[in-house]
């Protein structure tokens, strides 16, 4: 073990004419490109929904405090140890000490994985952009049945949007075993969601880097726009009270700190090693320090920043709601007692329904008026696909000028989401690369194309019609456990293995400064500790949870509810084996190279003599 | 006779009272919501407009049955509210004690549906029929689907900036290996290097004599 910890680190040279590493044109680019991986879908449809169910204002506590000691510490680490190495995640570990190399390869699995579901949800959102050229909205009304009598039954029992959503969009199947056909309208695309991301990655960082100046900028453009827009909506306000109102009883719940631990981990992506392939790209005279501070405070920023748009218009969306409940009572008392047209509005309702309580109560209890509650509608809560493609669609339809919020709102996510396949996709090319697993005679451009089309062959699962289901399984299980073990992994290797000694000298090097106080703490301590413990407590959660899953049955009874639905077996096996693949490689690599060290030893341990060359024995004439 | 005449006169209004009844067999009921569509705009509902859908209503019965004896008095209102809905009857012009059945009238209504509607600047919701469902219109189907047409252009970017950037860097390898060929040859002719270290600066040093690699004396054994 102690050969290994002596031998120096190789660092490629700078200046080998042959295979020149690539670099970034400048420090523009590089922090763009992290500010825009770290910068995804997550940040828009993940946080404002965290921020609403714990306690509004009050969430961003923990979620701060689990920022300044978990989230900027591990992006530094990240940074720092692929900008000193100059490799990619699996010549990182495997640099640091060779039983470490399963560290590396787990990283690849994942962000290979990740990358399968994530360019779905891109194929999603660029299938929701074609729609939204048409006037109107084709998630507006409900179709028309065979002989036009009225709506689809489907349709008219749930709502159009929803409608659109599984029927015309997925296509969804009543349950996980039942396959459906692949749907090809999903096919192609996905096949063009896989074609514009192939063309920014053609290149590597050559493409990335210049792609990188619209994907990274446009969606802040975009939610300047729609905030300014959704402020001047009507119940805006009323969004943003719900959202933002502190109740800070709701810190005493250990869940509120778990989930903030976790969404800082996973919306700054680490542990994909894509950010340590950005960085083994830089000078190695670089200032990561600072980088690390600048993409850790953007990315959480972004994510406050997102927030208040979102819940402006589902503020909005929630007063419409209720607008239109309180419309349809008023409609039904006014015809139901023949009083003047408009004489009841949603003013006097109030005053009108007490009066007529009195006089008529039997009629109006006979005419079932729905119970509208503002409270009822903003607590509608959605994250995820949800609220992309339903709650949103919903919102957006009864905006004026609905195609151009629609427009921008998909361009907006696709571009969230098109910079963080950037680095999922380097978290594959960049290791590869330098395991020079690639032969020479094959052009960077042909391997990138070859990563693009394995991974659309293998994500045609998700155009099926149970697509859904497995994508929700994906994210569930693949993107998340086994990130947290990798990381914990990276950091102990860094602090223990590798020495925090040797690493703030290398920082000091690299930076000028050496390490201060707080990243010495949280590198040896307060990181790991926070780590474990948001691993075991999300082992603990996630055995508490059945293993179920909500399935869109039409012939469910209580449709429009979803159908909540075991996973079978097989299914579950699955979802075991997606977690732990990635995180097997660690051990099955440490033995690999435990057992060659042992085999080493004892081949060496029967030559006496290290000096004598049995190759160089003069031939006895 | 004159007695007579005004005994049948006085008795026609309350026979046409008689054969309309709310939830009559062959009668409808009507229903607007004149404020809710023209909101400031909204016009007063009185006695002529409600000639007006008299009218308006004895024009489809004549439309839909070709019969040009339907006339305003064909059509006879009852029990108005000011909500404003009332119900209606359209009698038989040529037997005024006859009632036109329900499927006709509806029929009649179906296909002038629009006409009615615009003589009130009403629409389906507004001016409500209730017992006939408001017609859907089916939405327009262009022959190719949009969104078709907008893969099909983002498509077309693509792949055309793929093949470019695929020629593009297949051009610029060439140019590269090109100017590395004629560089090197220049080089040759020029410098020559080996192992970093330029050859003129080894001329003159004839290196130095390895004892350990000359074999020549130990190649065999001396006997």
């Amino acid at each position: 073990m102690a050969e290994e910890k002596n031998t120096e680190v190789s660092v490629p040279e700078l200046g080998k004419t042959a295979e020149e590493r690539p670099k970034w044109d400048n420090k523009v680019q590089y922090l763009l490109t992290c500010i825009g991986f770290a910068v995804g879908l997550g940040n828009v449809w993940r946080f404002p929904y965290l921020c609403q169910t714990y306690g509004g204002g009050a969430f961003l506590i923990p979620y701060i405090i689990a920022l300044i000691f978990e989230g900027i510490p591990l992006l530094h680490m990240e940074l720092a140890i692929g900008q000193r190495l100059r490799q990619g995640s699996i010549g990182v570990w495997n640099s640091i000490s060779p039983f470490l190399g399963g560290v590396g390869i787990g990283s690849l699995i994942v962000s290979f994985l990740v990358g399968l579901f994530y360019n779905t949800i891109l194929a999603w959102v660029l299938w929701y952009f074609f729609h939204s050229f048409q006037d109107p909205l084709p998630w507006r009304d409900c179709p028309l049945n065979q002989n036009k009598t009225g709506y689809i039954e489907e349709c008219a029992k749930s709502t159009p949007v929803n409608y659109f959503w599984y029927r015309e969009t997925l296509n969804v199947t009543p349950n996980i075993t039942d396959n459906g056909d692949l749907q090809w309208w999903m096919v192609i695309c996905l096949a063009s969601a896989w074609g514009i991301v192939y063309i920014c990655f053609i290149r590597g960082i050559e493409t990335i880097g210049k792609a990188v100046y619209v994907t990274a900028t446009f969606p802040y453009l975009v939610l300047t726009i729609f905030l300014i827009r959704a402020l001047t909506l009507p119940g805006a306000t009323e969004g943003l009270v719900y959202l933002f109102t502190p109740k800070v009883q709701v810190l005493k719940d250990p869940k509120v700190w778990l989930d903030a631990a976790t969404q800082i981990f996973f919306s700054l992506s680490l542990a994909f090693g894509g950010l340590i392939a950005f960085s083994s790209y830089n000078p190695q005279k670089n200032n990561c320090e600072r980088d690390a501070v600048i993409v850790g405070v953007i990315n959480s920023a972004t994510s406050i920043y997102a927030s208040i748009p979102i819940f402006a218009i589902l503020g909005f969306k929630a007063t419409s709601n209720y607008n239109d409940c309180l419309d349809g009572n008023i409609l039904s008392i006014t015809n139901a007692f023949n009083i003047g047209d408009q004489n009841v509005t949603r003013e006097n309702y109030d005053s009108w329904l007490k009066h007529l309580n009195t006089t008529h109560s039997q009629e109006i209890e006979d005419l079932h008026l729905k119970h509208c509650n503002l409270q009822e509608f903003l607590d509608q809560s959605a994250s995820g696909t949800g609220l992309a493609f339903i709650v949103f669609t919903e919102a957006v339809i009864k905006m004026p000028g609905s195609q151009v919020w629609a427009v921008l709102f998909f361009v907006m996510l696709f571009s969230l989401g098109l910079s963080s396949m950037f680095g999922n996709l380097e978290g594959i090319l960049t290791p590869l690369l330098d395991l020079h697993v690639v032969p020479k005679w094959l052009p960077k451009e042909a391997f990138t194309g070859l990563i693009c089309l394995i991974s659309f062959l293998f994500a045609l699962i998700f155009t099926m019609g149970s697509g859904n289901y497995w994508l929700e399984i994906f994210n569930n299980y693949v993107g998340s456990l086994p990130l947290l073990i990798i990381a914990f992994f990276e950091i102990i290797s860094v602090v223990y293995i590798y020495g925090i000694g040797r690493f703030s000298d290398d920082i000091e090097w690299m930076t000028g400064r050496r390490p201060n106080l707080y990243w010495q703490a949280t590198w040896r301590v307060i990181s790991p500790g926070m780590l474990l413990v948001v691993f075991l407590a999300y082992i603990v959660v996630q055995v508490q949870q059945p293993a179920t899953y909500a399935a869109w049955n039409p012939n469910y009874i209580n449709f429009p509810m979803t159908e909540t639905l075991d996973y079978p077996g097989w299914v579950f096996a699955i979802c075991i084996l997606l977690s732990s693949v990635p995180c097997i490689f660690i051990p099955i690599v440490a033995i690999y190279r435990f057992i060659q060290w042992i085999m080493r030893r004892v081949r060496q341990s029967q030559n006496r003599n290290p000096c004598e060359n049995h190759a160089y024995e003069p031939e006895l004439q | 006779m004159l007695a007579r005449v005004l005994l049948a006169l006085s008795l026609v209004p309350a026979l046409a009272q008689a054969l309309c009844q709310p939830d009559g067999q062959d009668a409808y009921k009507v229903r607007l919501s004149i404020k809710t569509a023209l909101g400031a705009n909204a016009y007063e509902w009185n006695e002529s407009e409600q000639f007006l859908f008299r009218a308006t209503l004895a024009f489809a019965m004549r439309k839909y049955t070709g019969q040009e004896t339907f006339n305003v008095s064909s059509v006879i209102v009852c029990d108005e509210t000011p909500r404003v809905s009332f119900w209606f009857v359209v009698t038989n012009p040529n037997d005024t004690a006859t009632l036109i059945p329900k499927n006709a009238v509806e029929e009649a209504i179906r296909l002038s549906r629009n006409r009615i509607n615009s003589a009130f600047l009403l629409s389906d919701k507004t001016l409500q029929f209730l017992g006939i469902p408001p017609t859907l219109a089916p939405p327009s189907q262009p022959s190719l689907p949009v969104w078709l047409i907008v893969f099909g252009v983002v498509m077309g970017i693509v792949t055309t900036g793929i093949l470019a950037l695929i020629i593009i860097g297949f051009i610029q390898r060439k140019k590269k290996e090109k100017t590395i060929e004629d560089e090197d040859e220049e080089e040759k002719q020029e410098r020559i290097m080996e192992n970093g270290i330029s050859c003129e600066t080894l001329e003159g040093k004839d290196g130095v004599n390895n004892g350990a690699y000359s074999h020549d004396e130990d190649r065999l054994t001396q006997l």
